[in-house]
């Protein structure tokens, strides 16, 4: 062997750039084809961005580190799809930025929790989970619905998910805080917030100042309920 | 540095060839069976890559030749445990409910799926029993609200109640003080007068007052002696079993701006021979009719 080792060994900054080139041919060879397999996200109807007031939920959640103790991904095995409900799809998390899958189940899996129980009872159950869950070891969020949410500067919030890819409109932009005020407005008129973002949940903050816990649970009442999957086929997603 | 490989007296290995300070270093071979296992997992590798989806080509992939995908094997799974509750499960779904009750043995693969079916889905609001929450109905007493019959409490599971569900059970109280239907001091007489309904009225209280108002606004859905209607589900006011308590304030809270609760509808996550499943359940807690 000619080569000259002791070149690389005795040169920190050669050595680290030749390093980084060997590192760098992994990443390529498993990340880049992604980018131009088909399948990769799965062509599914319903995958709609998030309202602006679930995109605030989502903010909080994230902020109170919620992804620590829950996941947000039902994986492609026989016991959790019995448990949760349909494996989650690449697709369902498209516009999450960042995504939520985690790997910690301290608590439940929550990709598919939307609907599953009421408004009213999920903030119950995040003002003192033992109310309805005795056995829960989850801490009390009650101080969220007395947090006035502060959506002054969703807009910008949205516009930011636009940079990354999340297909907002200039329209939705526009609309961003009246979207929060007709989604927890039971009295509001619904029909452009529901053209906009179909199947959203009205959370009614019933004439209180709208509260982080409004946004959180209209977040929660979302999640895994966009896909429509009596317009897909096994097959379709398993090609 | 100069390179002088030799043989170690010793051992009779090569050295590396380099000294420092006096300190050289045997090169000592790889052991011959970690070698062999070293190509072995190189070869099992290949076969891998041959097997299992493994090449990017463009817009697809290879896909190996066993075509394996974990998805297709956990709905494969799915099948594999349907297939094991198998007939029955089939059966559930299939016969009426006066047929399924008929049956000892399906009647027990029947509770025992409602049963886990229950303690995942419905136990967080109706409590582990059934027996219920302020604000979550009671499921084990004879008082309900939309009907206990297994009919009933089937289309109440399948389409839930003000969930959202083109077919769902929906009503709503009007709210007789936030709208000003009623006065407040109207509304205090006919909360004195609908505990006497429960038996929870103070002697001496004078209740004609509240009686009247209770005629004319009240009795339309909840009925003339507060025994409820369950085409409306309207609860029945002349019981010991309440939704939200039986305190005062609780009844003039109520009738000022009523809570409406919602139960999901599970058509969408229970198949239908499960809900009826559950609706078995439901109905052997007590109260079923």
């Amino acid at each position: 062997m000619h080569f000259r080792h002791e070149f690389l060994e005795k040169n920190a900054i050669v050595l680290l750039v030749a390093s980084l080139l060997t590192v760098a041919v992994g990443g390529l060879v498993e990340i880049v084809p992604q980018f131009f397999i088909e399948n990769t996200i799965e062509p599914v109807k319903g995958v709609r961005p998030y309202t602006p007031l679930e995109l605030a939920g989502r903010n909080i959640y994230i902020r109170e580190g919620c992804y620590l103790c829950h996941s947000q991904q039902i994986r492609a095995l026989r016991d959790e799809v019995e448990r949760y409900g349909h494996y989650s799809l690449a697709a369902e998390s498209m516009y999450d930025h960042p995504f939520q899958w985690g790997s910690k189940r301290i608590g439940p899996d929550l990709a598919r929790v939307g609907g599953k129980y009421s408004n009213d009872w999920h903030f119950a159950h995040l003002r003192y989970p033992q109310s309805v869950v005795p056995e829960s070891i989850m801490p009390r969020y009650a101080f969220l619905e007395e947090t006035p949410l502060d959506y002054a500067r969703i807009a910008a919030d949205l516009r930011t998910d636009r940079a990354v890819g999340v297909p907002y409109t200039d329209e939705d932009i526009a609309n961003a805080t009246a979207d929060i005020e007709a989604q927890t407005n039971a009295d509001a008129n619904h029909d452009a917030l529901l053209k906009r973002y179909p199947k959203a949940v009205i959370v009614p903050s019933n004439g209180r100042t709208i509260s982080e816990m409004d946004a959180l649970v209209a977040y929660l009442q979302v999640l895994g309920t966009m896909v429509n999957f009596a317009d897909t086929s096994e097959e379709q997603l398993q090609r | 540095m100069p390179t002088k490989i030799e043989k170690d007296v010793i051992t009779g290995t090569d050295t590396t060839g380099h000294e420092w300070d006096g300190i050289r270093e045997l090169n000592t071979p790889l052991p011959k069976w970690w070698v062999y296992v070293y190509l072995a997992t190189v070869v099992w590798g290949l076969g891998m890559f041959v097997l299992y989806p493994s090449i990017p080509l463009g817009t697809t992939y290879f896909h190996g030749l066993l075509g394996y995908s974990s998805r297709a094997d956990a709905m494969a799974g799915v099948a594999e445990m349907r297939a094991m509750h198998g007939k029955q499960m089939q059966q559930i779904g299939a016969l009426p409910f006066a047929e399924i009750q008929k049956n000892h043995d399906l009647m027990e693969v029947a509770l025992t799926a409602g049963r886990i079916t229950f303690a995942e889905n419905c136990q967080p609001c109706h409590g582990p029993n059934g027996e219920g929450r302020i604000g979550y109905p009671a499921l084990d007493t004879d008082v309900w609200r939309w009907g206990g019959t297994l009919d009933a409490i089937q289309q109440t599971i399948t389409h839930g109640i003000r969930s959202g569900d083109p077919e769902a059970r929906t009503s709503q109280m009007p709210s007789f003080g936030a709208d000003g239907v009623l006065k407040p001091d109207q509304i205090q007489q006919v909360a004195d007068y609908v505990m006497t309904l429960y038996g929870k009225g103070k002697p001496g209280v004078e209740v004609a007052a509240g009686q009247k108002i209770f005629a004319e606004n009240c009795a339309a859905c909840h009925g003339d002696k507060g025994q409820g209607n369950r085409d409306v589900g309207a609860p029945p006011l002349a019981s010991r079993v309440h939704l939200y308590g039986d305190a005062r304030e609780t009844v003039v809270a109520q009738v000022t701006k009523p809570r409406h609760g919602v139960m999901p509808n599970w058509n969408q996550r229970l198949t239908p021979a499960t809900i009826k499943a559950v609706a078995l359940y439901v109905h052997s807690l007590g109260g079923g009719e």
